[in-house]
């Protein structure tokens, strides 16, 4: 079989695959993306009220916001309602931050079969690895452009 | 009283909207694109940095509060911050602003994801 054949038999067979897969729902997954993301952000700014309320403000406040939305992220996750969530919201459960805890102790749950060094510790960071990897580097750039200018 | 409550709801409004606004646009290139969620949440801290570093993602967060916070921009927004304010200071902590800005999330996201994995096991996804 020469490679030019493969290709045609790959092809035809993801065209296959394309008619025979159930259209995209734009609308729908649009719809529910929009709601439980917006969701997300209203359970957050109920925590910044709350917090506010307890008399933290500025860096504190922001952070410890964050830090709240963070453990109901992990905390759904290894209760395993994320996942039902995310089935029908897409885009609205991997955006907020609750997505970026929910990249980070899934595959720590997952992999802790592999054992706790090269399963659970290294592979938590397979998604948030790349997150901070880039974060931290582009911080830096910006750092150092608002420093020599 | 009356005008208390309507602006606290017209925050959660704000938030709503920009919110479920950001998420919108990460489903509306998930629909047409194939990109994954991993690139996904990358591209869009990237967007938070660079829309911060040009000035126009404070506005944004001035306006909708935990709407353009708690989306993942909102992680790159606290880093470009962090980096801006130590640009401030001094060319350490120029450096190292962006990271100390967003060490409470990675902090977060690191002890309880190990919490959570001593707590729970993995379970077969249901369908």
């Amino acid at each position: 079989m020469t490679g030019k054949t493969t290709e045609n038999f790959n092809s035809n067979y993801l065209n296959y695959i394309k008619s025979q897969d159930p259209p995209t729902q734009h609308f729908k997954n649009c719809l529910s993306a929009f709601g439980v993301g917006g969701l997300i952000c209203c359970i957050g700014q109920f925590i910044r009220f709350m917090l506010e309320y307890i008399g933290l403000s500025g860096d504190e406040l922001a952070g410890t916001t964050s830090v709240v939305l963070i453990f109901l992220g992990c905390l759904l996750t290894g209760l395993g309602v994320y996942d039902r969530i995310g089935r029908y919201a897409g885009a609205g459960s991997i955006v907020p931050i609750t997505g970026f805890a929910n990249s980070v102790t899934s595959p720590a749950i997952e992999f802790k079969t592999e054992g706790w060094i090269y399963g659970m510790a290294a592979k938590m960071f397979t998604v948030a690895g790349a997150i901070v990897v880039f974060g931290v580097f582009s911080g830096v750039i910006v750092g150092l452009i608002y420093y020599f200018i | 009283m009356g005008q208390e409550i309507l602006i606290i709801a017209l925050a959660y409004l704000k938030a709503f909207a920009v919110g479920g606004g950001i998420c919108l646009i990460a489903q509306f290139i998930i629909n047409f694109t194939d990109l994954t969620a991993g690139k996904i949440l990358v591209y869009f801290m990237l967007a938070g940095v660079v829309l911060t570093a040009i000035g126009l993602y404070q506005p944004l967060v001035d306006f909708a509060g935990a709407g353009a916070t708690v989306p993942i921009s909102g992680f790159g927004y606290l880093l470009a911050n962090g980096a801006m304010r130590g640009a401030e200071k001094g060319l350490f902590y120029a450096v190292t602003g962006a990271l100390s800005a967003a060490s409470a999330g990675v902090t977060a996201a690191v002890v309880f994801a190990f919490i959570m994995s001593l707590i729970f096991k993995s379970r077969t996804k249901r369908s």
